[in-house]
Formats: C-alpha cells, sequence, structure tokens
C-alpha cells in the first residue's frame, strides 16, 4: 500500500489549483467585458468613421493587452494542472473531460491568439472592416473559449452524457450533445460570461468616473462612461436571470450545495431565505429554488439522514446508505475485475451488471465518514451573500448613474463617481464569491456524486505540490502587482494625448 | 471502414503533426535566446522582440492544443506523464508562465522588473522551453519510471491508478546522455529556426549580417547533437508489442520501424532534406532570406515523423522502463471509440483554422519589419 494519499496531499492539490482558478479568474473576466465594450466602441468607430472613438477604443485595449497576457498565462497552468495534480480525474474522467479542451484550443484559442494579433498591430495594415471583424473575432474567441471550459465545469457540477466501462476503468462519452449542451452547462455559461460583462463594464465605468472626478478627459470620459452604463444594464440582466436558473439547477441536481448557500439544517416545504442573521424572508428559498410556492426544500441534517420525499415520489436515501451501496459498488468493480483476470465470464457478467445497479453509488464508496459529505457551511453561506448582496448594489449604481447621464447632471456628484471608481475591487470580490460558492459547494466531490477529490488526486509527495504551491503564489502575486502598476500608469497618463 | 484502430492510428498521427508544428514554431523561443547575442543596440534588440512579440502567441496556442489534444485523444498519457513527471512538466510549464506577460510587460512602465528582468524572462524560456521537450519526447524512446494498475481504482487508500517510480517525477530523465542529445539538438534547432525567421522578417542590414553568422554555429551544433541522437536512436535496443499483448524489447528496433514503414522514413528524409536546405542555401547565399520556409516545413516532416516511429508499427510510445507491461501504447491508453469519433469530426475543422492563420500572417506579413515601422508605432504608443 503506497502511504502517499493523504489529507495533506488532497489539501495542498486542492489549495493549488483554487490559487490557479482563482488568480486566472482575475483576469479572464475583464478580457470577457472588456473585449466586447471595445468591440462596441470600434463599432461606432466603423459607423460614424469619427477619429476620436478610434482612439477611444485604442486607449481600452491598451488595458486590454495587459490584462489579457496574465489571463494566458494563469490559463496554461490551469489547463495542464489536470493532468500534474489529479493524475486520476484525468485517466477516470479524461474520456469525457479532455474533448472540450481540445476543443477549446482548436476552436477558439487559436482565433484568439491570431486576431489579437491583428487587432494590436494591424491598425495601419488591414482595412477598417478586417480590423473590425479581428476585434470582435478576439472577443468571439474569449467567449467560445469560456464556453467550452465552463461545458468541462458543469460537466463536474453535474454528469451526464457517459457510462462507467469497468473493463477500461473509466467513463466514457456515450453522447456529445448531452454534454456540450446540457442546461447546467448552458446556464453556467450564461451567468459566468455575463458577469465577465459586468466586470468589464464596471470596470470601464470605474475608470470613466476617475476621470470625471479629476475633470480630465471629460469627453473619453463621459462617452466611456455611457457605453460602460448600458452595457453594464444589458450584463445586470442576463446575470440576474440566469443566476435565477442557476439557483432552481443546483437545488435539482446538488441539494447539498444549495442547504449550505442557506445555511439550511433542516428542510421544510415554506422555507425563508436567510438574509442574514435573524432576518428571513418567509417562504422565499423554496420560491427560488423550485419556482414553486410549496414544493420540499431539503436541509442538510435532512440530506445526511434521508428518509424525506423526492419529487419523483421516492423517499431520500441516508448518506449511510449510500455509503454502503457504494462500498458493495466497489466490491463489485473488484469481483468483476478479478473475474475478468481469471477469464470467469459469466461471474464477470454478474459482476458487472450489479455494479451497474450500484454504480449511481459508486463514489460514496470512497467516502470514509459521513460528515465529508457536507462542505464548510460558514464559507458558502457568506461567499453566497457577498456575492448577491455586491450583485444587486452594482444593479442599483448603473441605474444611478445611468438617470444622472440622461439627465446631464453627473458631474454634480462626485461623491457617487468616487463610489463608482473604488466598485473596481468590489466587482473582483463578487465574482470571485461566485465561484467559491460553485467549487468549494461541490465538495467534497470532484465530480458530483461519482469522484470525491480523495480519489482524483495524483500520487506525489506532498511538500512537492506544496512547493509549487508557493512557487506560484509568488509568480502570480508579482504578475497582478505589475499589471495593477502597468494599469494604473497606463490610466494616469490618460487619454488626453489622443484627445487632443 | 472507420475502425477505433483507425482512429487511434489518425489521433497519433494529429498528434505527431501538432509536435512537428509546435517545434517549428519554437523558432519565438530560439529567436529569444538570440535577443542579446545579436542585437547590439537597444534599439535592434526592440525590432528583435517586436518581431517575435506578433508570433509568440501561435506557439503558446499551439503547446495548449497540443495539450488538449493528447488528454482528449490518449488520456492515459496525459494522466500519467504530467501526474508522474512533475518536475519535469511544472519547468517547463512555469517558462511559458514568465513568458505570457514578458512581451507585453517588458516595455511597459510600472512593470516591477523591469525592462531587463523580463528580457531575462525569455532568455530563460528560450533555452528551457525547447531544451525540455527535447528531452520530454527523447522519453518516448528511451522510456520513463511508472507503473499503471487499473485496479488501483478499488483500492480506498491508494486509488491512483498511475503512479511515477523514481521519486524525482521527472528530472531522473535528465540524467539520461540521449535524452540531453535530443534536448540540446532541439535548442540548436530552434536556434537555426530563430534566425532564418529573423532574417525573413527584418529588413534591417546589421541583424541581417548577425545572424547568418550565429546560423553557422547553431547549425554545426544541431547536427552534432541530432545526428548522435538518431544513430544512436537506430542502433539502441527498443520496446515491441507482442501479437499476444505482451511488451518486450527488440534491437534496432527503431531502425526496424523506418524500414517496415517505407513512407515514414521517406517522410523523414524529405524533412531532414528540407531543413538542410533552408539552412545551408541560407548560409551560402547573399541574397536568399526564404530559408525559414523549408527549413520549417523540414522541422514538421522530421519531428512527425520521428513520433510517428515512437508509436506505429507495434511501439509503445510512452514506454517504462519501471514496469514494460504497463507501457503506453496508443491502443492501450486511447480515448473511447466514440470520443475519437467525436474529436476526429472536430479534426476536420483544423484545415480552416490553419487557412485563417494563414490569410491574416499574409496579410500582416506583406511588408517586413523595419527600424522605422517600429519608431512610428511607438510614437503613436
Amino acid at each position: 500500500m503506497n502511504l502517499y494519499i493523504d489529507t495533506s496531499l488532497v489539501d495542498w492539490s486542492r489549495a493549488q489549483f483554487a490559487l490557479t482558478a482563482m488568480y486566472h479568474w482575475l483576469f479572464v473576466p475583464l478580457t470577457l467585458g472588456l473585449g466586447v465594450i471595445m468591440g462596441i466602441m470600434e463599432t461606432i468607430y466603423f459607423v460614424k468613421k469619427d477619429d476620436f472613438w478610434k482612439r477611444v477604443t485604442q486607449f481600452w485595449m491598451k488595458l486590454f493587452a495587459v490584462n489579457f497576457a496574465v489571463g494566458v498565462a494563469t490559463g496554461l497552468i490551469l489547463e495542464f494542472e489536470f493532468g500534474t495534480n489529479w493524475s486520476n480525474y484525468s485517466w477516470i474522467v479524461g474520456d469525457i473531460f479532455g474533448a472540450p479542451l481540445a476543443i477549446e484550443g482548436i476552436v477558439a484559442f487559436f482565433m484568439e491568439s491570431t486576431f489579437i494579433a491583428v487587432m494590436y498591430f494591424g491598425w495601419n495594415k488591414v482595412s477598417r472592416s478586417f480590423h473590425l471583424a479581428s476585434t470582435w473575432l478576439t472577443t468571439l474567441g474569449a467567449t467560445i473559449s469560456a464556453w467550452w471550459i465552463l461545458v468541462a465545469n458543469a460537466w463536474m457540477q453535474h454528469p451526464v452524457g457517459m457510462e462507467f466501462n469497468p473493463e477500461t476503468v473509466r467513463h466514457e462519452m456515450t453522447s456529445f450533445l448531452s454534454v456540450a449542451f446540457s442546461p447546467t452547462a448552458v446556464v453556467k455559461f450564461v451567468h459566468t460570461v455575463s458577469s465577465g460583462w459586468m466586470t468589464g463594464a464596471i470596470f470601464v465605468i470605474g475608470v470613466s468616473c476617475w476621470y470625471l472626478v479629476r475633470g480630465r478627459s471629460l469627453r473619453f470620459a463621459k462617452a466611456s462612461l455611457a457605453v460602460g452604463t448600458a452595457f453594464g444594464l444589458l450584463s445586470c440582466a442576463f446575470v440576474m436571470l440566469s443566476g435565477d436558473f442557476s439557483g432552481v439547477s443546483v437545488a435539482k441536481t446538488q441539494p447539498m450545495k444549495l442547504a449550505s448557500f442557506e445555511g439550511l439544517y433542516d428542510g421544510s416545504e415554506h422555507a425563508p431565505f436567510t438574509v442574514a442573521g435573524p432576518i428571513k424572508i418567509p417562504n422565499m428559498l423554496t420560491l427560488l429554488a423550485t419556482h414553486k410556492f410549496t414544493a420540499f426544500v431539503p436541509g442538510i441534517n435532512d440530506l445526511i439522514n434521508g428518509g424525506y420525499p423526492l419529487p419523483d415520489g421516492t423517499t431520500a436515501l441516508s448518506a449511510e446508505e449510500k455509503m454502503e451501496r457504494g462500498r458493495q459498488a466497489v466490491a463489485n468493480f473488484s469481483a468483476f475485475r478479478e473475474a475478468l483476470r481469471e477469464g470467469l465470464t459469466a461471474e464477470a457478467a454478474m459482476a458487472r451488471g450489479e455494479l451497474q445497479e450500484l454504480m449511481p453509488y459508486f463514489g460514496y464508496g470512497k467516502i470514509q465518514d459521513k460528515a465529508e459529505l457536507v462542505p464548510p457551511v460558514p464559507l458558502l453561506f457568506w461567499s453566497f451573500r457577498v456575492m448577491v448582496g455586491l450583485g444587486g448594489f452594482f444593479v442599483l449604481l448603473i441605474l444611478a448613474l445611468l438617470y444622472l447621464q440622461l439627465k446631464d447632471q453627473i458631474l454634480r456628484f462626485p461623491l457617487l463617481l468616487k463610489v463608482a471608481f473604488w466598485t473596481i475591487p468590489l466587482v473582483y470580490v463578487c465574482s470571485q464569491a461566485g465561484w467559491i460558492c460553485a467549487e468549494v459547494g461541490r465538495q467534497p466531490w470532484a465530480i458530483q456524486d461519482l469522484l470525491p477529490v480523495s480519489a482524483a488526486v495524483s500520487s506525489l509527495q506532498s511538500s512537492s505540490v506544496k512547493l509549487t504551491f508557493f512557487l506560484f503564489l509568488a509568480i502570480f502575486t508579482l504578475l497582478l502587482i505589475a499589471e495593477i502598476r502597468i494599469m494604473c500608469r497606463v490610466v494616469k497618463k490618460g487619454p488626453e494625448e489622443s484627445e487632443n | 471502414m472507420i475502425t477505433y484502430s483507425f482512429l487511434q492510428q489518425y489521433w497519433w498521427f494529429l498528434i505527431s503533426l501538432l509536435a512537428g508544428l509546435l517545434v517549428f514554431l519554437l523558432f519565438v523561443q530560439g529567436g529569444q535566446s538570440l535577443i542579446y547575442v545579436l542585437g547590439p543596440s537597444e534599439e535592434r534588440r526592440r525590432l528583435l522582440i517586436h518581431s517575435l512579440g506578433r508570433k509568440w502567441e501561435l506557439t503558446f496556442t499551439t503547446l495548449v492544443t497540443f495539450g488538449g489534444a493528447f488528454f482528449a485523444a490518449f488520456p492515459l498519457f496525459y494522466s500519467t506523464s504530467f501526474g508522474g513527471a512533475y518536475w519535469l512538466w511544472m519547468l517547463l510549464l512555469l517558462s511559458f508562465v514568465v513568458q505570457a506577460v514578458s512581451y507585453e510587460f517588458q516595455s511597459k512602465l510600472g512593470n516591477v522588473l523591469g525592462s531587463r528582468g523580463y528580457r531575462m524572462l525569455l532568455l530563460l524560456n528560450g533555452f528551457f522551453a525547447p531544451f525540455l521537450l527535447g528531452v520530454t519526447v527523447a522519453t518516448f524512446f528511451h522510456g520513463a519510471a511508472f507503473t499503471v494498475s487499473k485496479d488501483n481504482f478499488a483500492d480506498l487508500a491508494q486509488p491512483v491508478v498511475s503512479a511515477w517510480a523514481s521519486p524525482y517525477h521527472g528530472l531522473e530523465a535528465l540524467v539520461n546522455p540521449w535524452n540531453l542529445m535530443l534536448g540540446f539538438g532541439v535548442f540548436f534547432l530552434v536556434r537555426v529556426l530563430g534566425s532564418l525567421y529573423f532574417m525573413n522578417n527584418i529588413e534591417d542590414q546589421v541583424l541581417e549580417s548577425r545572424c547568418s553568422v550565429k546560423l553557422v554555429g547553431d547549425f554545426v551544433l544541431f547536427l552534432l547533437f541530432f545526428l548522435t541522437f538518431f544513430v544512436h536512436l537506430l542502433l539502441t535496443e527498443g520496446f515491441v508489442v507482442g501479437n499476444d499483448g505482451v511488451v518486450g524489447t527488440e534491437r534496432y528496433k527503431y531502425l526496424h520501424n523506418f524500414l517496415a514503414l517505407p513512407w515514414v522514413a521517406a517522410v523523414f528524409l524529405l524533412g531532414v532534406v528540407g531543413m538542410l536546405y533552408g539552412s545551408v542555401h541560407t548560409i551560402l547565399s547573399k541574397s536568399y532570406r526564404k530559408g525559414i520556409w523549408p527549413a520549417g516545413a523540414g522541422t514538421v516532416l522530421t519531428v512527425l515523423a520521428l513520433m510517428l516511429t515512437a508509436g506505429y508499427h507495434s511501439t509503445p510510445y510512452y514506454p517504462s522502463t519501471a514496469d514494460a507491461q504497463s507501457s503506453l501504447t496508443i491502443a492501450n491508453s486511447s480515448s473511447s471509440f466514440f470520443t475519437l469519433k467525436v474529436m476526429s469530426i472536430v479534426s476536420l475543422l483544423i484545415p480552416f483554422v490553419v487557412a485563417y492563420i494563414a490569410y491574416c500572417w499574409h496579410a500582416m506579413d506583406r511588408e517586413s519589419l523595419t527600424l522605422n515601422e517600429l519608431k512610428g508605432e511607438r510614437s503613436s504608443d
């Protein structure tokens, strides 16, 4: 028996992945959002043929380039970490999970990397229409890339379109369309990409407001603010709508995650939504999670103890019962492998049949204590509130700014402009909180109900992973500091030169 | 008739082709390693960086796609090699991470490390990326120390299917001299390609004459390392999968592969001729500046043929020195028939992708880069 797989290895592997993913997600949302905003601005330039809009576009492109580079750097590690740190995961589900990553490379990354070069270096080399197309194709490439990686992530939250093959010891894809267009993937894509749009919008709004407060580059700032707020409002609508659908989806496929968001230990048919502390909105959780006025929303205790009615009329199993079935499934798997080795066809077929029946519980066979099945509730409870609360604040801010722009009163409210500027870091806090909800909420599973993280790791010394963790921490932090400093310089220098 | 076996062979072909394209595109790294050697002045160094700065993302994207395609088509390699040869891959990836920001950051104010700091990172990537990739590809022939046991998945305490048998997790590949031969061979190859690229992409007399001098030394060293590796490869004992599925060894295995697959040998020879023609013609001629094209195409074909000979003709492409029966073949490490079918349909998009890349760069590179263009861009910056 190998002693490598200890909790320290699992924890450090998780920490390293979380670190990489969180850093990556500091840069990607701005790429997604600012990309669309630049596209809109260049389109205005293309239609109006006014050089002012070309200069506006070029200013935001400078910031886009700085941010894009770090996104690319952190993304590389993320892709390969599936192999380096989650080796078992890569084999057990690589048959399904590898495809979206390869398609992402072939379809999206080449589009991004080719057209971004035309976007930056091609102003005087290609026609105006070719250039405009390149700007949009760069953003489209980034968005398609998001689609495929989110398909992969959605599949981890709600695995579909596959079956376990005990001969090859892996899950194998049976329906590509089910994987690529699962409702979970669609909702996740819209929610995530529109949150990236919101990040881009808040960024442009914040920087524009900074100029307005200082009375600098007023024409530029007002024009950028107008695009930022209009696009921001649209983004908010998508974020809220998809967030609502996301709640229903989580309630169906990951009830433990939902219960943890709410800190709901005992479920009910009229579950309230907890705003914070004792402040609760009666029946709201039931309505949000099921879109019905009366429906049972299970709490953490219900999910562990079972015995509550499921939507299909059956009664939920307890965690212990699922773990028992899981252990039986693992035993059937071993029996199948042994029969296969010894050439006992009939025994192998029988063990395989029994395994298939118990396969939905296979992952539970690797859970040693039912307490592992509950993710860290306080972290999720507060992350969820930070995400939703800040999201609501952004909507109000954008509405206020839009109103004042329409009334041409925007310069009379410098405090609001300052608030808008300081909202830039908050939009990052909001989207990080969103990912904490999504990923920590799935624990202890790497793939919901199929593969716990403890069975997904690579066989490494935890000291190696610790070392790479700190190496990445140092490098990514350095890159982040450099990026922020460079961006601040670019913003401080301002677009004035261009405006004159 | 599209069979499972056909698709496995097809995907090994695509992986090999991607590997060939990747090595060709490492001319960017080769160029990076030459920035200080070739650039006598700051403005010429800027010119070199600017020229490479337009292409680095193509190389980077090819690397990412290479990884993704390997994952999708041969997931057992992805899980075994990446999870096992941890440090080899991590060092390689880190060198690309620092490259990704260096082009954009090196000229910007407030960049923390200063312009020289980022250029040093480009130098690091310029050496380590081709060298470590060469060493890694060499393990496809000389083997790596791992075991694969799928039954482990039932084990609660140790469920990991692939395990590495060396505590150095990949770094042990660096003590095999034949791996190092290919590592250095690839390094000097991409330096040759880097010089050829500069001569084609930049119009500047000073740089051109320095490139043509540097080219000779790098070319000789490339030949030395590569030929040593290749002759050893032909004469060495290789791994073979018997008809009963048992992995054994065979003397002159790779020579036999070339003889048994004459079309692969032809691709290899064509590649070598292209590489030699592009380099030698540039060295000898005073006006020939298109050497990057035959040399680049030659590189793609040479690497393609080497990779094909690593995996075709009952050869395990990733032999295990710890347990021969754990060796990976294109049959035992591939995705399912269904997934390979899906991925093969997706692969039909590749010619379209290549076409738009070619179209864009044709439009962008119509005129060579000059110092004047650089000055023009800086004044509008």
